[in-house]
This record gives structure tokens, C-alpha cells and sequence, in this order.
């Protein structure tokens, strides 16, 4: 959806779709069992079926601060968001945050994400985009969310009978390359894997794509496949990113790949633009390119539903 | 922009030659120090634009200030791959400059997006 916004872009969105399985729609609902996604129909529909479920919510890329005119008023938009989230029927246990939650890591910028953020009346995990450590050794960033992370920001936990582990790699980036780990964090991840049932179902999420969407505009890490070996052994896992603000997914193996649109203003589908910067739609078009993502985790069973969810549309 | 450099140090040197002739003895060591400086003040520009520095490869003398100006709606950095030199995140129409006193060669990539390259070539 996010290539219709333009019709020019029509015949690149098309080959987008039939390529990634690209889509960004209301009311879609899939699922992975076994690694093979299946759509159950309608939401509510498939909401109403599973009385049992797990819910935490997706939001990226709110680039507080951003005052171009592909979205003057990302502030408007992010509450547009939270409120969006807080007016679900079933209230979600936590919100994770893929990343560029600022502009230009400014405390103003993070100060007035963080009053919006706040009223969402859950926990809210964190992952840095590269918008997020631009001040000196990303001191902001990190005092505010890195209290219980390790290295440039990474850390897990337990919820809802899943593991979750959030990465960061859009720190310490190398000339030429793409998103990065690093050494040390892949050692980190490999340990905290360690002793982890291959039933578990596993939730990933880091701000740079960790398989690559479009090696021309640096979507995607370098060394992600190296983590994507250390998770090879689970039934379930889910990556979810954010970064290029449109939904894309790839199912590989038993990993599901998302990437979630956007809260300040959408990107173009790879190639379609000289380069990856916003994307400026008409008025009326803008919010049907920003949106949020519901994940749910159904309790004894491996598989993870997501749900896209434009502010409106 | 090398040459505009060259040309400007000539005309400067017109016009400050009169002035020496007449001046006392401290006037004209001040005026030969104005020379000396602006010998070596030359200036390039670069523009960052669509995620692309550009140009992609500048040359330039050494003792040359190399202006970064970002023309881009999104922030980029100009770092140097020896670390040499680092801009802070330059949001659109901010600019960054650096001297390059000695020849060389020397990458530079943007930190947030660090598909983007460029190289400036600093000759004697």
C-alpha cells in the first residue's frame, strides 16, 4: 500500500508485492505454523476465535522533530498512534518501539516522545534506530532506555510464553556496509539463547532490517545472517523491524520477517525513488501510510498472528 | 574552484602591493602575513543531496577548507574512515567544514548511512 500512495510507482508496487509479499492493509490477518503462513480472515473474526491470546503492539520510527512536508506534524501523528492503540477492544500487554523514536537525538526530541509515549498505560521496549545515538557515545538514548540493556542498547525477556530479544544494529556503523551487531552482541545473543526449549517461540526486533530488503539504500545488516544461524533451531521465530517505514514480510524457514510502516511519514519501495528519503503524499493519502502493528501470540500454539494498522483506511 | 583560488590570491596581491610600498616596516611584515594566509585559504564546497555526496571525489590542495553543505530532507554525518574528522548529524541546509593541511588521500562515509561514500584527494 504504501507503493499505491503514488501512482506512478504502480508497476515497481506491483513487482514489490509479487517479490516480498509486500502489503500494508486493514484487516489481514495471517499466521506462521511451522513456517507457513496461513490467513485466518477478517480481524475480529479471528480475534473472537482465540479468547486465549497474547497481544503486544508495534510502533516505529516517530522521528519527533521531523518538520518536513512529508509530515510537518509527527507529534500529531504519534498520538494519532498511542490513541489508535488504547482504543483497542482487547488491551495489549506492552508496546515495543523499533527505533528512531528522534529526529536528531535532541533532549527536546526525546523529551516530547516521551510525553506522548507515556500516555500509552503499558510498558514500552525500546530498540535505537541511527536517529537515536547522535549525540556524544548516545548518552541520551541510553540513560533513558539502557538501564537494563547491555552494550549499545541490547537486552531480552520472557512474555507471554515467548522470549524476546531486542537488537541493536545501527550502532558503531561501518563505511560502505549496512546495519551491524558486531561481534560482542552476537556473542551476547548466542548465550542468551543457550538452554532456551527449540519450542519457544522466539520475537526478535531491531531497527535496520536484519534480512536485506535493498542492499542499494542500506536495508538490511550484515552480519544478520549470523544471528538468523543462532536462531535456526527454533520452531517460531519472529524478526520484526522497522527503518524503512512500509510493511514488507518474508517468510523463511520457520523465521517470519515484518518490517511495520511508520508513525512520522512514509519511504519509497526500493528503487522507486533516487534515493530513500520521505516520501511526501497528498494530504489525505498521509495516514493510510502510517500505521501500527498488533502482534498476537496464541497460547499453545507456534504461531505468531500480525496485524497492519494504518491510522486510517 | 582551484583555479578561482589561484585568481583570487593574485588580485589580493594587486591591490595589498601599494599598500606594502608605503608602509612602515611592521605594515608590510603584517601585509606579507595576510598573503602567506590567503595563499593557503582555499575553499571547495560539497553538496549532500539524495543520499549521494557529491562530487564522490574532490580534489584539492593541501591547506584547503572542504565545505559540506546538506541539501537533503533527511540528517546525514561526514566522517572520516581514519577518524580524522566527524560532523555532528547535519539536519538540512546545515554545513560542515575541514581543512586539509596534508596531502593525501581520504574516505569518508556518512555514520547513519554509511552506503554513502566520497573520498577527497589533498595534492601539495
Amino acid at each position: 500500500m504504501a507503493n499505491s500512495a503514488d501512482g506512478s510507482n504502480d508497476g515497481i508496487s506491483r513487482r514489490s508485492v509479487l517479490e516480498c509479499m509486500t502489503w500494508a492493509g486493514t484487516g489481514v490477518l495471517w499466521t506462521i505454523s511451522g513456517g507457513v503462513p496461513h490467513s485466518l480472515g477478517l480481524i475480529d473474526e479471528a480475534i473472537a476465535a482465540e479468547p486465549n491470546k497474547f497481544t503486544f503492539m508495534q510502533i516505529s520510527d516517530s522521528h519527533v522533530g521531523f518538520d518536513k512536508p512529508a509530515n510537518p506534524n509527527v507529534i500529531g501523528t504519534l498520538e494519532e498512534a498511542i490513541a489508535k492503540i488504547k482504543s483497542l477492544p482487547a488491551k495489549p500487554s506492552f508496546l515495543i518501539h523499533t527505533g528512531d523514536i528522534t529526529h536528531l537525538s535532541k533532549p527536546a526530541e526525546f523529551d516530547n516522545a516521551q510525553g506522548v509515549l507515556s500516555k500509552v498505560g503499558m510498558d514500552v521496549h525500546y530498540v535505537p534506530g541511527e536517529h537515536d545515538l547522535l549525540d556524544e557515545n548516545a548518552k541520551l538514548y541510553l540513560e533513558r532506555y539502557g538501564k537494563n540493556a547491555k552494550g549499545a542498547g541490547w537486552y531480552s525477556f520472557d512474555a507471554g510464553g515467548a522470549h524476546f530479544v531486542g537488537l541493536v544494529n545501527v550502532a558503531n556503523l561501518k563505511a560502505g556496509g549496512l546495519g551491524n551487531l558486531g561481534d560482542e552482541q552476537l556473542k551476547w545473543l548466542a548465550d542468551d539463547l543457550k538452554g532456551k526449549s527449540a519450542e519457544t517461540p522466539i520475537v526478535v526486533f531491531a531497527h535496520i532490517p536484519l534480512w536485506t530488503v535493498y542492499e542499494k539504500w542500506g536495508w538490511g545488516t550484515d552480519d544478520g545472517a549470523r544471528a538468523l544461524e543462532l536462531l535456526k533451531r527454533f520452531g517460531s521465530v519472529t524478526v520484526l523491524n522497522g527503518h524503512i517505514h512500509q510493511v514488507m514480510q518474508k517468510v523463511e524457514g520457520n523465521v517470519a520477517f515484518h518490517t511495520a510502516m511508520a508513525t512520522a511519514f512514509p519511504q519509497p519501495a526500493p528503487g522507486a525513488a533516487p534515493s530513500p528519503g520521505p516520501m511526501k503524499v497528498p494530504d489525505d493519502k498521509l495516514r493510510s501510510l502510517l500505521g501500527i502493528t498488533e502482534v498476537d501470540i496464541m497460547r499453545g500454539q507456534q504461531r505468531l498472528a500480525l496485524i497492519d494498522k494504518p491510522l486510517q483506511g | 574552484m582551484m583555479t578561482d583560488g589561484h585568481a583570487m590570491q593574485v588580485s589580493i596581491a594587486d591591490r595589498l602591493w601599494p599598500c606594502a610600498a608605503v608602509a612602515a616596516l611592521a605594515g608590510a611584515v603584517t601585509a606579507a602575513l595576510i598573503l602567506q594566509t590567503f595563499a593557503a585559504a582555499e575553499n571547495a564546497t560539497a553538496t549532500i543531496d539524495n543520499f549521494t555526496f557529491a562530487p564522490e571525489r574532490l580534489i584539492v590542495h593541501a591547506g584547503t577548507t572542504v565545505t559540506w553543505r546538506n541539501e537533503d530532507d533527511i540528517p546525514h554525518t561526514v566522517a572520516s574512515e581514519s577518524r580524522l574528522f566527524k560532523s555532528q548529524a547535519l539536519d538540512t541546509d546545515d554545513s560542515f567544514s575541514f581543512t586539509f593541511t596534508n596531502p593525501g588521500t581520504y574516505q569518508y562515509f556518512c555514520s547513519l548511512h554509511p552506503r554513502m561514500t566520497g573520498t577527497v584527494v589533498v595534492e601539495p
